[in-house]
């Protein structure tokens, strides 16, 4: 597949303060996304990955490194013709309809008044915001103004869609509508940059993810690659025994009137711990397996870092 | 065609921007209550009518410039909109020159509108217009696009409060160095005249837009002054705004 996003070896420092202080912010972050896909750019706070994609976009100038974006310079007007990009906290020009906003952003690309007018209708319709056309988005809610966001980051219909923490600050079911819909980029053959530090999210939909941590790119691969099925221990919830019969067989987590939650961690001991609850007629209330997550990976990843 | 867009979307904010309204209607009052002013003061009832009302229209419309050039693209910067801008395939100077386009357009039609109360006054009490006073008006509207353009290159890079502190030393500063031509006349030769000179080449001299006397006295001034006034402001005004694309092109937005 086409690499679409080409990061090399990118590094930023800022300099801030009456007594200029350094801090390094990038050091020396590379990773490539390839067409079609789901990247997941995942990070703590700070980490460096708003930095990264504000580099990309040309918003910030880094001190060194390669981008490149469909093969060509990052800040080259026609791989810029072929991005989308929504910001995180997307603001807009609260004085103009949702209508007059993506009517201007669509003049950006020299698009003519009627493939303007189809194209807004069009967006308006697929974010779920027919109804709010003349609307001032002045009066647009949280999940409002980030469907309109991602409406004026698709106005050019673009290759690629570069989001930074797209479903932040918005209720399970704004979460899923906007998943839906970034889902769906994928199917009609986009390729989309996800920054997020929402883990279940990215667990969801990306095929690929990079972690990065302090500055730079601790892991990266596709999401299958990353998260083995080995079952690390499973969690029994049963009734009926007293806790130091379990001691020997796992790890007790909790205790709740009669019931217990214990924590196995090899496969012989949960048939024996099956075994004694059948002789001692107590009850198996639920057993589950788990296995590693990309939550694991990520903790692992950054407090290593 | 992008700098046409954001000009007009910039144009659109200006005046839907309520706060403008404050010191437009402050100026319109000003012109409509000279005529109170010229009942109660001595002298030429006119030329009183006249005087107040072109320094109502160039002080109200000095901050209008200011607040509009240091709020609206400071606000770009700071809510972010700028982002979703810069990320499109435009040149950062396309930006700021249509922003700047924007003010201006904003501010023409704001002191059109000023002009055209202040010329109504006048027509009442005279029956006539006289032209000087038009191009008094014009020559305010020409210093107002200057005071634009220093109040957006202070924002490129500074907070409002702190611009507009600037562009209002820029303009009292530009009102009074006209003064440095008296003192080098008197100076004697040596670096401290050259010194003199340089200094005064630097510091704008916000008089030269200034017919205000002239009109209201019905002064002759010869056509090479406007050509030259007008001259000076098109050229100070692509300085700053040259000044203001270096500093915008080398920004990062963090």
């Amino acid at each position: 597949m086409a690499t679409v996003l080409n990061i090399e070896d990118l590094h930023k420092t800022f300099i801030s303060g009456f007594i200029p202080k350094k801090r390094r912010i990038l050091k020396g972050i590379s990773f490539s996304v390839t067409a079609g896909e789901i990247f997941g750019f995942l990070g703590p706070n700070g980490a460096g990955k708003t930095t990264t994609l504000k580099c990309a976009l040309g918003l910030i100038f880094p001190d060194r490194g390669k981008i490149e974006i469909f093969g060509r310079h990052h800040l080259d007007a026609r791989a810029k013709r072929r991005v989308g990009y929504l910001p995180e906290h997307p603001y807009f020009y609260e004085y103009l309809t949702a209508t007059e906003f993506l009517d201007f952003y669509g003049q950006l690309f020299l698009m003519d008044r009627v493939e303007r007018k189809e194209k807004t209708a069009a967006l308006l319709r697929q974010v779920g915001l027919e109804r709010a056309v003349d609307l001032p988005l002045r009066k647009f809610s949280r999940g409002m103004l980030q469907r309109v966001g991602l409406a004026q980051a698709l106005i050019n219909d673009p290759a690629l869609v570069l989001l930074d923490e797209p479903l932040g600050g918005l209720d399970p079911l704004g979460r899923k509508e906007l998943r839906d819909i970034i889902a769906r980029l994928k199917q009609d053959g986009k390729t989309v940059f996800l920054c997020s530090h929402i883990l279940q999210d990215i667990e969801m939909i990306c095929d690929r993810v990079a972690i990065v941590a302090g500055g730079r790119v601790v892991s990266q691969g596709a999401l299958l690659d990353l998260i083995s099925e080995k079952v690390l221990y499973t969690e029994v919830t049963l009734s009926g025994l007293a806790e130091e019969d379990l001691i020997d067989l796992g790890e007790p987590v909790s205790i709740r009137s009669d019931r217990i939650l214990i924590k196995v961690f090899q496969d012989a001991n949960v048939d024996a711990l099956l075994e004694l609850v059948r002789e001692r007629r107590g009850r198996v209330h639920s057993l589950v397996p788990r296995t590693e997550t990309l939550e694991d990976i990520f903790v692992e990843m950054v407090k290593q870092s | 065609m992008k700098v046409t867009a954001i000009a007009v979307n910039t144009f659109r904010e200006g005046i839907r921007d309520r706060i403008l309204y404050l010191p437009f209607f402050f100026a319109l009052m000003a012109v409509v209550f000279s005529r109170v002013l010229a009942v109660l003061a001595v002298g030429d009832r006119v030329k009183i009518i006249k005087d107040v009302g072109l320094a109502s229209i160039s002080l109200f419309g000095m901050l209008i410039a200011v607040l509009i050039g240091t709020g609206l693209v400071y606000k770009e910067i700071d809510k972010k909109t700028i982002y979703t801008l810069l990320a499109k395939p435009i040149e950062r100077w396309q930006f700021l020159l249509g922003k700047f386009l924007g003010l201006v357009l904003t501010l023409f039609v704001l002191t059109a509108a000023m002009a055209l109360a202040f010329l109504a006054v006048i027509l009442v009490h005279t029956s006539r217009v006289d032209g000087r006073l038009v191009l008094a008006v014009v020559f305010i509207f020409l210093e107002l696009v200057l005071i634009t353009a220093v109040a957006m290159l202070f924002s490129c890079f500074s907070t409002p409060i702190l611009s507009s502190v600037f562009t209002l030393s820029f303009y009292i500063i530009g009102h009074f160095s006209w003064g440095l031509q008296t003192l080098i006349e008197k100076a004697p030769p040596g670096p401290a005249r050259v010194a003199l000179r340089v200094l005064y080449s630097i510091l704008p001299d916000l008089e030269n837009f200034n017919y205000k006397t002239d009109a209201v006295y019905g002064l002759k001034v010869l056509p090479q002054y406007y050509a030259f006034s007008a001259l000076y402001g098109l050229a100070y005004t692509l300085f700053v705004l040259a000044l203001a694309g270096l500093i915008f092109k080398k920004r990062d937005f963090v």
